[in-house]
């Protein structure tokens, strides 16, 4: 029996046969080296810097901005390195350096002390890596407090707290003011204030070159009671009013007088609160454990760093050079808010908010930045876990710190291995 | 002539094959090779950072509280939110069946919608439905007198609001399932068991209960599978939170692999679920063979 196989059904063949051939030959068409000097930048920088620089020409390249979206930045970031398509400069979070450079992705240089001098000294600390300049900070953001200052007036405080015994006792009154009125806003998946909170008790998150958790220190245990006895009051809402639709809603509607934040609400609370509350919001630095001490907070931010796979590193030190440039930097903030990691920057801006953006500037002068290892997202996690086990009060304070202390040496086992056989790395 | 055929045969299968081999087979021995070994951001770095860690791997994973709690999370989700999708969608095929035929392909369409949406778009609605001030789940409540319920935010609730949103989101395709089976049920078996006596309970347990069996067992099976991989819902909605509440397997699987880049990790988590679901799947299909 001979299978018949009609005429018309033999171009499937052809077809077949050319598909693969054709993604076979694909596969080996040469990377041609891009004459282009290329910048992948995230977010809001992304779109200034696509309007700003893309196009024209520096150190002889044509500079070429390819956005990517923060919240997929860090994943193709590693994908591209390993695939060996990293552009020439590159936009990194300031908690990610540490893992590229870890992985050998970004250049370091050594540090000429003159040029540094100028950055927050917090900008400075995460990126210098290993005594070794690998990033330059290209804005800066850190925490501060933000208040409702008619509501903190109508508890009877004409000022913001500035100890933290301080603050409770606000919060307390500003709950005397009726069941729709919290203190607080702290969402249990942000980790910040609460690390804030154990750098200004002096506490140290991890010990040994960063290879155990140091989370039962009596610094950081001071920092967490605090900050769980806040929700165990009823100051912070969290469960049945705790998911906040709309920050700036509620904030308008008085259900929280305080919410520390960063920058990038200042533009925010601008544009989206009602007028006539304009005047009635304001911030200002942390409140302390105790007065004297400057008040910390968490150094983020972003910075800008030469690739190591860049055939074109000079142009792209020279590309970076001019972004960081004071006047660069103001142009950058009054496009996108971002504050400049420079201080001479600083002399520019002040007109914009002057009042508002004081406690910023302060606060910028002693923020410091979290553990430099890539391990840090991690532990950041666990912090987060027993944090919400301990204000959901399914574990008491020392248990919770104890198993905190535990899972992070079991994160960083790897480390410490690295640590034994390379001394002087990572 | 027969070993042309064959060979033909093997042609034809060439493209399959080797799509399969690329990117099935490969990648899962790969995966399983990986989940021996520690492979994370410092093996990237330099390849002499990775260390051979075998079956130490599942021993630490047996060890890991997240992992027993995402275990837990995954199965309360399989059964309670598997049975109740068979359940939901079996009982709404049986009314669309007995209604007129207008009606039916209307209702059939609506009742299909949730399983043409985008889920995260699907997702973003339903979060506000379940806010505790505004959602109007919650006003409902309140109107009935009753206490507000932070669905997503309380440890207590989440996975139930999950396992609801699921439910919506899925049943309409095993309806659809379900109501061709229904239909392809001849008229004379209930004509006979009218003619019988048999009541419409009876019928329904003795004449389209049975008939449905094929289809059921496929839903059933289906639904498991669907359900041991619960992964968007929770990553849209809760993160896994709160208190890892919604945390499920695939999402321990993808925090740890890509957001961490503990590959190894993640790769022996994603192995315990396929082991696990090749014991269910085949535990399954043992016991329809039995049954028939």
């Amino acid at each position: 029996m001979q299978a018949q196989r009609p005429a018309e059904q033999r171009w499937w063949w052809v077809l077949v046969a050319g598909i693969t051939l054709g993604s076979a030959l694909g596969c080996h068409r040469a990377v041609e080296p891009s004459p282009a000097l290329r910048v992948w930048a995230m977010g809001k920088e992304a779109e200034y810097l696509s309007t700003r620089i893309h196009g024209r020409m520096i150190g002889g390249y044509r500079v070429e901005v390819q956005r990517l979206p923060w919240s997929a930045a860090h994943e193709k970031l590693l994908t591209a390195f390993v695939a060996g398509t990293l552009p020439d400069v590159v936009q990194l979070g300031s908690t990610w350096l540490p893992e590229f450079v870890a992985v050998g992705a970004v250049e370091c240089t050594s540090i000429d002390q003159s040029v540094i001098d100028d950055f927050f000294p917090g900008a400075v600390e995460g990126n210098l890596v290993n005594n070794r300049w690998c990033g330059a900070p290209w804005y800066v953001d850190t925490r501060v407090l933000f208040y409702r200052r008619d509501l903190l007036a109508r508890a009877g405080f004409p000022l913001p707290p500035q100890t933290w015994d301080q603050w409770r006792h606000a919060m307390r009154r500003i709950r005397q003011l009726g069941p729709e009125h919290y203190g607080l806003l702290a969402p249990l998946d942000e980790w910040h204030l609460l690390v804030a909170l154990a750098f200004q008790a002096g506490a140290e998150l991890l010990r040994d070159r960063d290879q155990y958790g140091n989370f039962q220190s009596p610094e950081f245990r001071r920092a967490f009671s605090f900050y769980v006895s806040l929700f165990h009051e009823g100051l912070v809402p969290f469960e049945g009013q705790g998911q906040v639709a709309n920050v700036y809603q509620d904030f308008a509607a008085g259900l929280f007088t305080f919410y520390v934040t960063g920058p990038w609400n200042l533009g925010e609370f601008r544009r989206r609160l009602p007028g006539e509350l304009q005047n009635e919001w304001a911030t200002a630095v942390l409140p302390m454990p105790e007065l004297g001490s400057p008040s910390v907070s968490v150094m983020g931010g972003a910075s800008l760093a030469v690739t190591t796979s860049s055939d074109k590193r000079d142009a792209a030190r020279e590309l970076i050079s001019y972004l960081l440039s004071p006047e660069e930097l103001t142009h950058l903030y009054h496009a996108t808010g971002d504050l400049p990691a420079r201080r001479s920057a600083w002399r520019h801006i002040g007109d914009a908010d002057p009042l508002r953006l004081t406690a910023f500037r302060t606060q910028l002068e002693h923020a410091r930045s979290t553990p430099k290892i890539p391990e840090w997202e991690r532990i950041a996690g666990l912090l987060l876990r027993y944090t919400e086990l301990a204000v959901r009060k399914h574990l008491p304070v020392d248990t919770a710190l104890a198993l905190l202390d535990a899972e992070t040496d079991r994160v960083l086992a790897k480390r410490r291995w690295l640590l034994q056989r390379t001394p002087t790395q990572p | 002539m027969h070993r042309t055929r064959t060979i033909a045969a093997w042609i034809f299968l060439a493209p399959a094959l080797t799509a399969i081999t690329a990117f099935f087979v490969g990648p899962v021995l790969a995966a399983l090779v990986l989940s021996f070994t520690d492979f994370d951001i410092y093996t990237i770095a330099d390849s002499s950072n990775l260390r051979w860690l075998g079956l130490e791997q599942y021993r630490i994973l047996l060890r890991d509280p997240l992992f027993w709690r995402a275990l837990q999370n995954t199965l309360t989700f399989v059964v309670a939110g598997g049975s109740l999708t068979v359940v939901v969608a079996l009982g709404a095929a049986l009314a669309i069946w007995g209604a007129a035929r207008k009606v039916q392909a209307f209702l059939r369409t609506v009742y299909f919608l949730p399983v043409v949406t985008t889920i995260v778009a699907a997702a973003v609605v339903w979060r506000a439905w379940y806010h505790p001030r505004v959602g109007l789940l919650n006003v409902a409540l309140r109107w009935a007198g009753l206490p507000a319920i932070d669905w997503l935010g309380n440890p207590r609730w989440a996975m139930l609001a999950i396992i609801v949103f699921s439910v919506w989101k899925n049943f309409g395709f095993h309806m659809v399932i379900f109501l061709a089976a229904l239909q392809s049920i001849p008229h004379q078996l209930y004509e006979a068991a009218a003619i019988d006596g048999a009541s419409r309970w009876q019928q329904f347990r003795h004449v389209t209960l049975p008939m449905l069996r094929p289809a059921l067992s496929f839903v059933v099976l289906i639904t498991v599978i669907g359900s041991f991989q619960l992964f968007a819902e929770p990553y849209v909605m809760t993160q896994g939170g709160p208190a890892n509440a919604t945390l499920s397997l695939v999402l321990l699987m993808y925090r740890n692999g890509f957001q961490w880049w503990n590959v190894g990790y993640g790769a022996a988590v994603a192995w315990v679920l396929f082991a696990l679901l090749v014991v269910v799947t085949l535990t399954l299909s043992r016991l329809r063979l039995r049954r028939r």
